[in-house]
């Protein structure tokens, strides 16, 4: 089973279509790696069906970076 | 035992073309913004003058003759549209007096986005249980009209059109299943917040939470989608063509996604016309079905999503 940070990291890559070396901890979707509102939604989407777990939209929006996006899987998985 | 089939099919885009880029004189935007987030290029928009019932007109006379009747065959009108010439009489009345039909029922149906899904449930089972035989059904919208031009999230979005199908009744499907689904939890997420009923007249436009549309409309479409399948004993394989609602690219990306459906499976108008509303599905249908795409005796899986949340699809062989 391959760790929290890999999975969030192939998911970043697969839908921002970007390459891995790009998706750095402190990479931030928008900033650094050209998401646009609804790439985020789609990589919030992607998430909660990795990690079989919902977001509430509140969260989502908080969500900018990718260690943001592993510091909430880390939080709220059981 | 009774079914509904698709006689024929006929739709109406208004002559007038705005692209993006005459959007950009209008409010702060570009082609490209729209463009990557929606797939829209350009939407055909109304004249001065021209109505919701004009175009419903027209996409009718087309689909009475693809259906090779004529008008007083027709014995039940339903349009679905949110944009109605008038609060009274509906649309379906004018229409019918277009058509010079005289005395069958005639109605329309607000489902606003998802309103042909609607209309086309309760048309197949107005069939099925004998009520009628033959029967209009339309999805006409002039959005244009209840747009805020000064919000460029959603001006930008739309366009008009009709489409119109004429359903009959048949000894086999036709109609497969059709599945229909409303939840007014979500009520505030897209709206037009004012009407003559709740006495704010004045705030007769389209207003959208677009992020939080857009990832309910991928999920609830994926729900639905399956929901058919299933009801149906059918795989995703067993689908030739899916028709979806027409708001996004992007959710209908996502939807095909889930069907593991190549986009050549999919009707795609939203680059030309813009989300039509109501009318989107059947404009779309009657485009495929026009340029030889869609062939008879194919599986067709139409699908909308709209205000309210409303939702729907219908399942046809056609």
């Amino acid at each position: 089973m391959s760790s929290v940070v890999d999975r969030v990291r192939k998911i970043v890559v697969e839908q921002l279509g970007v390459k891995e070396e790009e998706v750095t901890l402190e990479a931030s979707f928008v900033d650094d790696l050209g998401a646009d509102s609804l790439d985020t939604v789609e990589l919030v989407m992607a998430l909660e069906e990795e990690f079989e777990t919902e977001i509430p939209d509140e969260d989502a929006e908080k969500i900018t970076t990718v260690q943001q996006a592993i510091d909430y899987i880390n939080a709220h998985q059981a | 035992m009774k079914f509904s089939r698709i006689l024929g099919t006929g739709s109406y885009l208004p002559a007038r073309v705005v692209t993006n880029a005459d959007l950009e004189s209008i409010v702060d935007t570009t082609d490209d913004w729209i463009r990557e987030r929606t797939g829209i290029e350009r939407r055909h928009l109304v004249s001065e003058g021209e109505s919701c019932c004009d175009l419903a007109e027209v996409a009718s006379w087309r689909a009475l003759e693809a259906a090779g009747l004529v008008a007083s065959d027709i014995d039940l009108i339903l349009v679905a549209t949110t944009t109605p010439d008038q609060f009274f009489p509906s649309t379906a009345c004018l229409l019918q007096q277009r058509l010079d039909i005289h005395g069958c029922p005639a109605f329309d149906l607000q489902a606003v986005c998802a309103g042909f899904v609607y209309a086309m449930d309760v048309a197949d089972k107005y069939i099925r249980i004998g009520a009628a035989e033959k029967v209009l059904v339309v999805g006409s919208e002039t959005f244009s009209r209840v747009l805020d031009w000064n919000d460029r999230t959603t001006c930008v979005l739309f366009g008009d059109g009709a489409g119109a199908v004429v359903l009959g009744a048949a000894d086999e499907p036709g109609i497969i299943s059709s599945h229909i689904h409303a939840d007014g939890a979500y009520k505030d997420l897209l709206q037009i917040p004012g009407g003559h009923g709740n006495g704010r007249p004045d705030e007769a436009f389209v207003e959208m939470r677009g992020n939080e549309v857009f990832r309910f409309a991928v999920t609830t479409l994926g729900r639905i989608v399956d929901e058919t399948l299933e009801a149906n004993g059918l795989t995703r394989a067993d689908i030739d063509w899916l028709i979806p609602h027409q708001a996004n690219i992007r959710i209908i990306q996502a939807t095909a996604r889930k069907l593991d459906l190549p986009m050549e499976r999919v009707i795609v108008t939203v680059k030309d016309h813009g989300n039509t509303s109501s009318a989107s599905i059947p404009l779309a249908l009657d485009q495929a079905v026009r340029d030889g795409r869609i062939q008879r005796g194919e599986t067709l899986l139409m699908e909308a999503f709209g205000g309210g949340f409303t939702w729907g699809s219908v399942l046809v062989k056609y």
